[in-house]
């Protein structure tokens, strides 16, 4: 029998979820942008060999370990060695660096295919590397990688489920928690999922539209 | 202050095994035009690279107004100096490249007002200000908020030369402003380079467009194979060459 009111209620419940789903990805996703660019960078650009090997050394780590234990090792680890994280924040931090490290490989192509005179031009005018990669190679790495980052982002949406499993408030978490109370299982889980649905749908759609057009910029 | 405004000394530039600048020394007073021509691959793009250090030479130093570029002394040693103060020599120097290297994602007017805003700090009105005044020299005034796909590449190099007199620099460099150019744009980009140096602006010109150096250069230089061949007067250069390797140069030029 389908029960309205408790659907509304169990809805409501979800709701707070996804606002704590919706921070997390943002979070995460400007995390994982700003440190992949930077890998990538460091990669493409840096001659110091140290900081190439550290970079490597990241993104290997962070590409061969599956999420949940590197997020167990990011809450509970931080927490051993005397670091208390809130779990949004943990989430935040560990997905932001597992992108970045996905995100290094995206922007790295992106890199390569921007000519170098767009560097040397602004390097001519003065601006110190640090500027010219704000100023002039940042916007154009990220419109070039417009579509992979697009689709990242709404890999992000979807897998920041993974971090109910340190009790970060998101919309799983919630949903786990109404159904040991309830016994809803298959209501409360089709919730949720229509949830994320709503929520990437219209990314995806924007994702496209970004996409569209920059085909027409470049 | 001295009259000479830019010193090149015994600059050797190597990439890897290659020796591209086998020591090239050259002087530029305050308000000359230097002409550098050559055959292709003897070095003029990295001799005109060096002189701001996108290239850095292998040895040799480079003085912008009596002031090492990228180094300093330290005692009897050289050492290269930060990215910082490298960033603020490059500034006085303008560069103009064959391939012009606008930033797509800014329409001209950003394009030129970015360089007064971010690495001068000037406010952003004045600026725009600038930038619009430059674009207006560069005979641009009615395309300001074009993008760069929107151009021509008489139009794109035009921006590019106002980007770089936004710098207000105390020299312009331009490498082959006008190879990359279909015939008929030409002119239009030749006539602001004239314009530029009929205000007695310094300048150091790499170029294949014999009369245009002709016109405009105090001095003309001929490179061949890393080496200055001869240098001289546009009119000895180029009617009563010394050198055989400048006469094979020029006839061929002429031939075609
Ligand atoms: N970054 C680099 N790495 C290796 N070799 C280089 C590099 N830049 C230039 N060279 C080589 O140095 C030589 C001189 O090149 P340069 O571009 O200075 O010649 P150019 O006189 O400007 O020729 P053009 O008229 O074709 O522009 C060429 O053999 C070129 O291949
Ligand atoms: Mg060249």
């Amino acid at each position: 029998m389908f029960d309205l009111a408790q659907t509304i209620y169990f809805s409501k419940v979800l709701m707070i979820g996804a606002v704590m789903t919706v921070k997390i990805t943002f979070g995460a996703l400007i995390i994982a942008i700003i440190v992949g660019f930077i890998m990538a960078a460091i990669r493409t650009y840096s001659k110091i060999r140290l900081l190439e090997i550290m970079v490597n050394i990241y993104v290997e780590i962070f590409r061969g370990i599956p999420p949940l234990a590197q997020l167990f090792i990011i809450y509970f680890g931080l927490a051993y060695a005397g670091v208390k994280l809130e779990p949004a924040t943990a989430a935040v931090l560990g997905l932001g660096l597992i992108g970045g490290a996905m995100l290094t490989e995206v922007f790295r192509s992106g890199l390569n295919a921007l000519h170098f005179g767009q560097r040397e031009a602004a390097l001519a005018i003065g601006m110190t590397p640090m500027m010219a990669l704000r100023y002039i190679i940042f916007p154009q790495a990220t419109r070039i990688t417009l579509p992979p980052l697009g689709s990242y982002a709404i890999g992000l949406l979807k897998d920041t489920s993974i971090v109910s499993a340190i009790a970060a408030p998101e919309i799983m978490f919630y949903a786990r928690n109404l159904v040991t109370s309830t016994f809803q299982t298959t209501l409360i889980y089709i919730l949720a999922a229509l949830l994320y649905f709503i929520l990437s749908f219209p990314l995806a759609r924007v994702v496209d539209r970004l996409e569209r057009k920059q085909r027409a910029w470049t | 202050m001295s009259d000479i405004l830019l010193r090149i000394e015994d600059v050797i530039k190597s990439f890897d095994e290659l020796e591209v600048l086998k020591g090239i020394s050259l002087e530029l007073k305050r308000g000359e035009k230097i002409a550098i021509i050559g055959p292709s691959g003897s070095g003029k793009s990295t001799l005109l690279r060096t002189i701001n250090y996108l290239e850095i030479p292998t040895s040799g130093h480079i003085y912008l107004d009596g002031e090492l570029v990228g180094e300093k002394q330290v005692e009897e040693k050289f050492v290269r100096t930060s990215e910082k103060m490298l960033a603020r020599f490059r500034a006085q120097i303008g560069m103009v490249f064959q391939g012009f290297y606008l930033w797509p994602h800014l329409n001209a007017i950003e394009n030129v007002a970015i360089g007064p805003q971010k690495v001068r700090g000037i406010s952003k009105e004045k600026a725009f200000a600038l930038a619009e005044e430059m674009l207006a020299k560069v005979h641009l005034d009615h395309k300001i908020k074009e993008y760069p796909e929107r151009l021509s590449g008489g139009q794109q190099q035009r921006v590019a030369i106002a980007r770089a007199l936004a710098q207000e620099p105390k020299l312009m460099l331009f490498d082959e402003p006008t190879s990359a150019l279909d015939p008929e744009l030409v002119g239009e980009v030749l006539k602001v380079i004239h314009e530029l140096a009929d205000e007695g602006r310094s300048m150091v010109l790499v170029t294949h467009e014999i009369g245009f150096a002709r016109e405009v250069a105090d001095v003309v230089y001929f490179m061949d194979e890393g080496v200055i061949v001869e240098y001289g007067p546009p009119e000895q250069v180029f009617e009563k060459p010394r050198q055989t390797r400048t006469k094979a140069f020029l006839s061929q030029l002429f031939s075609h």
